[in-house]
């Protein structure tokens, strides 16, 4: 799991949020995000018009358009604040890498805040594309042949962007461009935790690939931490 | 009435609205060399030769579309195959100009040639008006093309290589008929299946007939499309190889590549240096 917060002093002044400046550790919404009923069951990917990929397991693996855990949880959930909280004043001046390993995405949901640079690295020794296929953004694709130099390239709009490679159907993933600083993709127990949040009325969503997504408004007023979980109905399709 | 005057402004506030319009429009124009095109004429040029397949929005809804494949171009999401420019970019008006020049090979779209060179600047000038993008961001430039560099057997050799470092070979297949392994599952990003070309069966592409074209197919790439672009992993001068090697796929074609190749017995050889 993760998250963060940059803090802008001078956006905490534009945006009229005083109260962020007096008092920067604020409150904090988590939860838990599962599921209820069966979610389909994920394929073997057959790798072996890739030799090269397919060598790198000893069982194939499975495809990660739903990715459960213990205790009912649903991973690669992204949960972030979609309205309350201003944007981000300017990009975060971390990059973001998105490896193509074993012919797959690592990770498989990357989280981008608008403007931030995204860097693709190909560890394979086979060629890939690259090809976000953005509506809102600018639809690009680029071949990365082994042993190229990373591409890097940022996202100016908030969009949910499905990434693929054509040249190996089953690599899909997914290029989550935020605006803003406060998410969190989940994992290991479902759990996430979105810290250093002034008092405010805030709109909390989930996003997952297959089951869409879910909002819940939430209310801070001082310090405290308020609990928030997300349910999805598993498909069984 | 005692509304008459609030309805006396509305109807001054409408005037002002409707003579701020033609500014809007001046905005809405192409230009190719000499030629200025004007939206406005190119709306009534497309009602009459463009709509039945690309539709009233433009949108590549039109009435014939269900029975066109490849689908008509959709102008409202403005992304385009054949452009000089980088990936991900709106093309010039040149490119969309050649467009509709050109006959866009193994499609339903014939070449308007037929139109003046006034009536295609025009047209490009309204299908510009499809996308919001046109008003928000630039065209791109275009991506500079050198000099061809001499057809050689070393240059064919050489592209050959490239065909198969750069593994196209994956989709178009060892000996470029649209055959690779990866052929049978490619998608377009309408999610329509799509096929690779195939270089063994004509001698013309969707976005042109010369060197200088085949050249820039592959560093730009043809967006919307499972071809990606090649710009940041060829040198410009290596380019040429690959489309001389290119050229050689084409096995019908009458051109110095074929030639160069049957003088010397007919098949490049990528591993060069390994002897014979």
């Amino acid at each position: 799991m993760r998250s963060k917060h940059v803090f802008m002093a001078g956006v905490a002044v534009l945006a009229a949020s005083a109260m962020a400046i007096a008092a920067p550790s604020g409150g904090t919404i988590s939860g838990r995000v599962t599921y209820t009923g069966t979610p389909a069951k994920q394929k073997p990917i057959d790798m072996s018009k890739e030799p090269s990929c397919a060598k790198q397991y000893t069982t194939p693996p499975v495809s990660e358009t739903v990715v459960t855990g213990e205790g009912n949880s649903l991973h690669n959930v992204v949960v972030y604040i979609s309205a309350g909280a201003p944007d981000g004043a300017s990009a975060p001046v971390q990059t973001v890498t998105f490896a193509q390993k074993g012919c797959r995405y690592i990770p498989h949901v990357a989280v981008l805040q608008v403007n931030q640079e995204l860097k693709v690295v190909n560890d394979d020794q086979t060629s890939h594309n690259i090809h976000p296929l953005a509506k809102l953004n600018r639809e690009w694709n680029k071949s990365q042949p082994p042993g190229s130099p990373a591409i890097t390239e940022k996202f100016e709009k908030e969009e949910f962007i499905p990434v693929k490679c054509n040249i190996h159907p089953w690599m899909h993933g997914t290029f989550a461009v935020l605006k803003t600083t406060h998410y969190a993709v989940t994992a290991d127990n479902g759990g996430f935790t979105l810290p250093n949040l002034p008092p405010g009325k805030y709109t909390i969503t989930a996003w997952h690939e297959s089951y869409g997504t879910q909002t819940q408004d939430v209310t801070i007023t001082g310090s405290e931490t308020k609990s928030v979980d997300f349910v999805f109905k598993a498909k069984a399709y | 009435m005692k509304t008459k005057v609030p309805s006396k402004w509305l109807l001054y506030l409408s005037a002002l609205a409707i003579l701020a319009l033609p500014s809007l429009s001046v905005a809405q124009e192409s230009h190719i060399g000499k030629w200025t095109g004007h939206a406005d004429s190119g709306k009534q040029l497309y009602r009459r030769f463009c709509i039945g397949c690309h539709g009233p929005r433009g949108d590549g809804q039109g009435e014939n579309a269900p029975y066109v494949t490849p689908q008509p171009r959709n102008f409202v999401a403005a992304t385009f195959k054949c452009r000089s420019t980088v990936t991900g970019m709106l093309p010039t008006d040149e490119d969309l100009y050649n467009s509709i020049t050109r006959v866009f090979n193994t499609t339903n779209m014939p070449s308007w040639e037929p139109l003046t060179e006034q009536q295609r600047a025009d047209l490009v000038a309204y299908i510009k008006t499809f996308s919001e993008r046109w008003k928000t961001e630039k065209p791109g430039t275009p991506i500079e093309v050198p000099a061809e560099t001499p057809v050689t057997l070393e240059s064919i050799n050489h592209g050959k290589e490239l065909f198969q470092k750069l593994e196209c070979w994956k989709c178009h297949g060892p000996e470029g008929r649209g055959d690779g392994p990866s052929a049978s599952t490619l998608t377009d990003s309408n999610d329509q299946p799509i096929r690779p070309y195939n270089f063994s069966e004509g001698t013309r592409f969707k976005c042109g007939t010369t060197n200088h074209d085949l050249y820039k197919i592959f560093i730009t790439g043809l967006d919307g499309t499972p071809m990606p672009s090649f710009a940041d992993v060829i040198k410009p001068n290596e380019a040429w190889d690959l489309v001389h090697y290119l050229r050689t796929l084409q096995v019908s074609r009458k051109g110095p590549e074929n030639d160069i190749l049957k003088a010397h017995g007919g098949a490049a050889k990528a591993a060069d240096k390994s002897g014979k």
